[in-house]
């Protein structure tokens, strides 16, 4: 598939069907983008995993963090990526061998043979977005500061959150 | 519905922003009119007040009625997000608050709205230590020159007031780019159904709401919408949005918010620290003014250009300045900028001078002699001795401000209801 555009009926359906997410380069200083990523997505009920061997053994908002995603004792349903593009190649193939099944490029992140092998072996690959911002496009919170969802709704706006789906 | 990139503007001009309400189901968008709101726990409060997730907590920073209209004006303009404001002028100060610092300043176009002049020429540089200097924007070359060391912006108006004069907006997105600075240009008489500045290379555009967007004169507000496209962190220009935040525990705004951080800080620091917030009331009505938005400006530009045709023919009128006529210099620069029309401000010349001015404004009946413009009724003035009167002559000229000169805002009356009130009124001015 191609990675310049992403339909949000595809964006909602990744979303929608993920549970447990590893972050990779997660930080435990709360002002840094991780940090907002992991603590947003934990309070809309997915179970987060943070992974970044200089904090691995202790916890970042009461989860264990992990050094490597072959650390894991089972398999994230995502693989969320806050390293750079080349790294995230790495990443990528190591998402794969853990069994994840879903790869995720954050804003800004773009590595396109990573995702080539990724779709190769049956994952979903997205890149160049953070989940946190299109959860809150797609469902109704970003433009709560101004910002463009991008999205038009005539009709009852979904407001099921993935609390309510599980 | 998905992707408004396949809505047509006349579309999103009725539906950006304005879900159905989720609390209520209420179709139009509610006027919350209410200061502050509850927050969930502790835990909550804590995540917004850390900006780690968006929400509402005091309506000086964000309001769901006024947040509404935010998002129609980012989409409609084709930005990132957008922070709305009291009125015009604070749009321009929120504008250039993450960007300026004591000591920079910004090359401004000297074709612009009087009290943007004011603003920039006496209390930007006495409060703030913001300084403007003031350039002919129909030499780039001049444009170029007077960026500086620490010049942080350009400025200019796309359709510029009191009239005719359409700015080179590619030209000059192209000058701010090589410069690495936000070109910022202020779209109010375009509005973005004429003119989607960030299309030709803005990053940043502002609006007084007051006019066509509101549409009947009822609200002040203003806005600015950034393109979410500069690079704020590329050479260290701009400190407030790169470097840590005080405020909020040394965070750094463009790191973690990337292509949403000048509206984030826009509301997080601007609105919290400035102040300048916009009533719920007023982005209501300027909400339901924008639906009709693309209808009002079709019927405002054939009757600006039928009555620009007419003072063109008239024997006491000197000349015309309306970038729609045939003998205007911008005529080009309109027809690759304004294709839709050349909007409806413009001013024209008397022979008969100042005096001439004076008497015609207190000649006209259907007409209104107000101090505004873009509303659905058609307004006269004459700005030497009202909007541009605090300035000096060569200031006024400078400004297409003189002394024989007269700003229209043609309304969406019957023309020939317009034409013979102008016509009657000629007569009474000449005699």
């Amino acid at each position: 598939m191609t990675h310049d555009t992403y339909t949000d009926a595809f964006i909602r359906d990744v979303l929608g069907r993920v549970r447990s997410i590893a972050l990779v380069g997660a930080s435990d200083d709360p002002v840094r983008a991780s940090y907002f990523v992991l603590k947003y997505l934990m309070d809309k009920g997915y179970r987060m995993i943070p992974v970044n061997p200089k904090l691995a053994g202790g916890t970042i908002l009461g989860q264990r963090v992990y050094a490597s995603l072959a650390d894991l004792p089972e398999a994230p349903d995502m693989v969320d990526i806050f390293r750079n593009a080349k790294a995230a190649g790495g990443i990528v193939d190591e998402a794969i061998a853990a069994g994840a099944r879903v790869v995720w490029m954050q804003l800004g992140v773009r590595n396109d043979e990573a995702a080539a092998r990724a779709e190769a072996a049956g994952l979903t690959a997205v890149m160049n977005r953070c989940p946190k911002i299109e959860y809150q496009r797609l469902f109704g919170e970003i433009g709560r500061i101004g910002i463009n969802s991008n999205v038009l709704f005539g009709a009852r706006r979904p407001t099921k959150t993935f609390k309510k789906l599980i | 519905m998905s992707d408004q990139k396949t809505f047509g503007f006349e579309t999103r001009a009725i539906h950006a922003g304005a879900a159905p309400d989720p609390a209520t189901g209420a179709r139009q968008v509610p006027i919350y009119q209410t200061t502050a709101y509850v927050f969930e726990d502790a835990d909550d409060a804590a995540s917004l007040f850390n900006l780690q997730k968006v929400g509402y907590i005091y309506s000086r920073l964000t309001n769901p009625t006024v947040s509404a209209l935010e998002e129609r004006m980012a989409n409609l303009e084709g930005g990132a997000g957008a922070t709305c404001t009291g009125s015009g002028h604070a749009a321009q100060m929120m504008a250039l608050f993450p960007l300026m610092a004591p000591g920079d300043d910004f090359v401004s176009s000297n074709k612009l709205y009087g009290g943007s002049i004011n603003q920039f020429r006496n209390s930007f540089p006495r409060a703030f230590g913001w300084n403007a200097s003031f350039v002919d924007f129909d030499d780039l070359d001049a444009v170029k020159r007077a960026i500086g060391p620490k010049t942080k912006a350009i400025f200019c108006e796309s359709l510029a007031n009191p009239g005719g004069v359409v700015s080179d907006l590619e030209a000059l997105g192209r000058i701010a780019a090589d410069a690495g600075i936000p070109l910022i240009v202020d779209n109010t008489l375009a509005t973005p159904y004429l003119c989607r500045p960030i299309e030709w290379g803005a990053t940043l555009v502002v609006h007084s709401t007051t006019k066509f967007l509101s549409g009947n004169g009822t609200s002040l507000g203003g806005v600015v919408i950034d393109s979410g496209a500069f690079d704020w962190s590329k050479d260290g220009k701009f400190p407030a949005l790169t470097e840590p935040e005080p405020g909020y525990h040394g965070l750094r705004f463009h790191e973690t918010f990337g292509h949403l951080a000048f509206t984030i800080h826009g509301h997080a620091v601007g609105l919290r620290d400035l102040g300048p917030s916009q009533a719920p009331l007023n982005a209501f009505l300027t909400l339901n003014g924008i639906e009709t938005l693309p209808l009002r400006m079709e019927r405002h530009c054939a009757n600006a250009l039928a009555v620009a045709r007419f003072l063109e023919g008239h024997p006491a009128v000197a000349w015309v300045s309306y970038a729609g006529l045939e003998s205007s210099k911008y005529r080009t620069a309109a027809a690759k900028y304004l294709p839709g029309g050349a909007g409806s401000v413009f001013t024209f010349g008397l022979k008969g001078g100042y005096q001439a001015g004076v008497k015609l404004v207190e000649s006209v009946e259907l007409f209104s002699h107000v101090a505004n413009l873009g509303d659905s009724r058609s307004l006269i003035i004459h700005p030497a001795s009202t909007t541009h009167r605090q300035l000096p002559p060569e200031a006024q000229a400078m400004a297409g401000a003189g002394p024989e000169v007269i700003r229209l805002s043609i309304g969406i009356e019957t023309a020939a209801d317009i034409i013979a009130d102008l016509d009657r009124a000629l007569a009474a001015a000449a005699g």
